[in-house]
């Protein structure tokens, strides 16, 4: 099975992120880069399909240079091989460009799944893996909290508000997981020295075919106007409990009208 | 005037209350027009509960296609309601699912999308709130028609009466909308209490509370205020509580009017989850927690104690 999964590299959520104010775009280098938290589980099913079924496990990143270290990252887990889809022209983009970039870097390699994390950490959108199957033309098999395969066919479990469903698509199929689905690996130290030597095909816009008139942030669909840093919200008022502290929460709360 | 679609979401024949939020939000940017999606049938149950909160319009845009396919059916038939009504906005209430729909729908009406927003106004600039509610953001659609996905509690519903006029709108889903079957559809654990993502109050629980044995008090806490139940991710991965309670970075994001943390001690990674909630209150034993930077009341103690007296409290007061 040709197994691809789809990396992003975003700021470490524990540093302190910020805008670029120069063009309003989320200031990269401003904070340490890692792997998007969902995306290791990804990665990790990724690992447990090719265990499974055999095949190989190709991650795809597109993102800037500074990217590569979290490719290594993921490929010290297990994978195989990656493709790193970077361009100046991609600075900017929006969602449904960053879909059509990944889109057009998949048509460079084999590919049977494409396995994403639901969401990333940075524009927590949560909408790429959908907007990938709409721009590819298959199924959108995302939110998966467990994933089978049985030939061409893979089933999914998709939380839903009251359970779940299960849903069904053929291959070529675009997968996103949540974090309920596995438990990610850890990298042996085997796997960190292997991954130094396995293959990174590095592609620029032109290599996948896309337009740099579809990407970027001149030709995004939506702009931020402006940001602010928003204001601290401030501590109240806080007591020690001495046997009187749940009536003065009580006391709090009908003096705001909450109960 | 201009329309603007608001997509209705309802369960079981009632619609739920951020749609009577986007209706009254709608307001400020046209006249507002409701979107039934859904079976056969659906739309004759919720069209009264439409007209209260001032939809002009319903279309309805029914086909067993939509219960029988995920999510793809959905962006077509909004879309074609989108090609008959050609509306001045979409709006959407934010939720897993719907976002993919907004999405899916942007790319097919070559419109720009804005997610999450907390807010906007009549001229369509966007509120968003990000990095855990860090830096507040104004934003703006640039092409096509604006779809704006909105948090739930970011406006206050509004009755206004509407004349709810039914508009039938044919859908013929296409193949290649039907690539993702959805063989089965299993309801779990039946819960009488409000939906996280919207509800009104919520009250979590975390690792303070020690084991899973002892949830039962966030659940009596929660039902004495009719609160939805939230667990930090220290909760849920140790396997107290269901992952879909996880509030925070990784799970669900809550801006309800009322948040009470109850042994949480309030890091990164939870805050960014509910630091927007209106008011909110804890309970932790450690006088040193973060929680207690952005609590608006919080009591410093046993939450073994506190708790379950909050709950009497509570009960006496609203008794």
């Amino acid at each position: 099975m040709n197994i691809v999964v789809l990396v992003k590299q975003v700021p470490d959520t524990e540093g302190d992120r910020r805008l670029d104010p120069s063009d309003n775009t989320v200031d990269r280098p401003a904070v340490d880069g890692v792997i998007n938290y969902i995306d290791e589980f990804a990665i990790e099913e990724g690992l447990r399909l090719k265990e499974e079924q055999g095949g190989t496990v190709t991650i795809l990143t597109v993102g800037p240079e500074r990217a590569t270290e979290s490719i290594r990252k993921a490929l010290s887990m297990g994978a195989d091989k990656a493709v790193h889809l970077t361009d100046e022209a991609l600075h900017g983009s929006d969602a449904i460009a960053t879909a059509k970039a990944i889109a057009a870097a998949l048509g460079t390699v084999e590919w049977d799944v494409a396995i994403a994390g639901s969401e990333a950490t940075d524009a927590r959108g949560a909408v790429v893996p959908a907007l990938l199957a709409e721009v590819l033309g298959v199924p959108q098999l995302t939110q998966a909290r467990k994933v089978t395969v049985d030939g061409s066919t893979i089933t999914i479990e998709r939380i839903t508000d009251t359970g779940y469903e299960t849903v069904e698509g053929s291959t070529p199929a675009v997968i996103s997981v949540i974090e309920k689905i596995n438990d990610p690996r850890y990298p042996s130290f085997k796997g960190i020295m292997a991954a130094k030597s396995k293959p990174v095909s590095v592609l620029a816009l032109s290599d996948v075919g896309l337009d740099a008139g579809e990407v970027g942030l001149a030709n995004a669909w939506s702009q931020v106007v402006s940001f602010e840093n928003a204001p601290p919200r401030e501590a109240g008022q806080t007591v020690k409990d001495e046997g009187n502290g749940a009536a003065a929460i009580a006391d709090f709360l009908v003096a705001k009208k909450l109960i | 005037m201009a329309e603007v679609l608001v997509l209705v979401d309802s369960a079981e024949g009632t619609v739920k209350k951020a749609t009577f939020e986007l209706l009254t939000a709608a307001r400020a940017l046209g006249e507002p027009s409701a979107v039934v999606l859904g079976v056969p049938g659906t739309a004759a149950k919720l069209k009264d509960q439409l007209a209260e909160y001032g939809a002009a319009k319903v279309y309805v845009a029914e086909s067993d296609d939509i219960a029988g396919y995920s999510v793809a059916p959905r962006a077509e038939a909004l879309a074609a309601v989108a090609a008959l009504a050609s509306p001045a906005a979409i709006l959407i209430s934010s939720g897993p699912e719907n976002k993919e729909i907004a999405a899916r729908l942007a790319l097919k009406l070559t419109s720009g999308v804005l997610y999450d927003a907390v807010g906007f106004d009549g001229d369509g600039n966007v509120t968003q709130s990000i990095f855990g509610a860090a830096i507040t953001v104004q934003s703006k659609v640039t092409t096509g028609t604006p779809i704006i996905t909105v948090r739930p509690n970011s406006f206050t519903p509004e009755p206004l009466a509407g004349a709810a006029e039914e508009l039938a709108v044919s859908v013929e889903v296409s193949s290649g909308a039907k690539q993702a079957k959805i063989v089965s559809s299993v309801v779990e654990a039946k819960s009488s209490r409000p939906q996280l993502a919207d509800a009104s109050v919520v009250v979590s629980g975390g690792r303070g509370i020690g084991k899973a044995e002892n949830f039962h008090l966030i659940e009596e806490l929660a039902d004495s205020l009719g609160a939805a139940v939230g667990a930090s991710r220290a909760v849920v991965d140790a396997g107290w509580v269901d992952h879909q309670m996880q509030v925070g970075q990784t799970g669900v994001t809550v801006s309800p009017q009322l948040y009470v943390a109850v042994g949480i001690s309030g890091a990164i990674q939870h805050r960014a989850g509910m630091q927007t909630s209106k008011t909110i209150v804890a309970i932790n034993k450690d006088a040193e927690a973060p929680i207690f930077e952005i609590a608006d009341f919080g009591v410093v103690g046993d939450l073994f104690q506190v708790a379950p007296q909050l709950t009497q409290e509570v009960t006496k007061r609203k008794g």
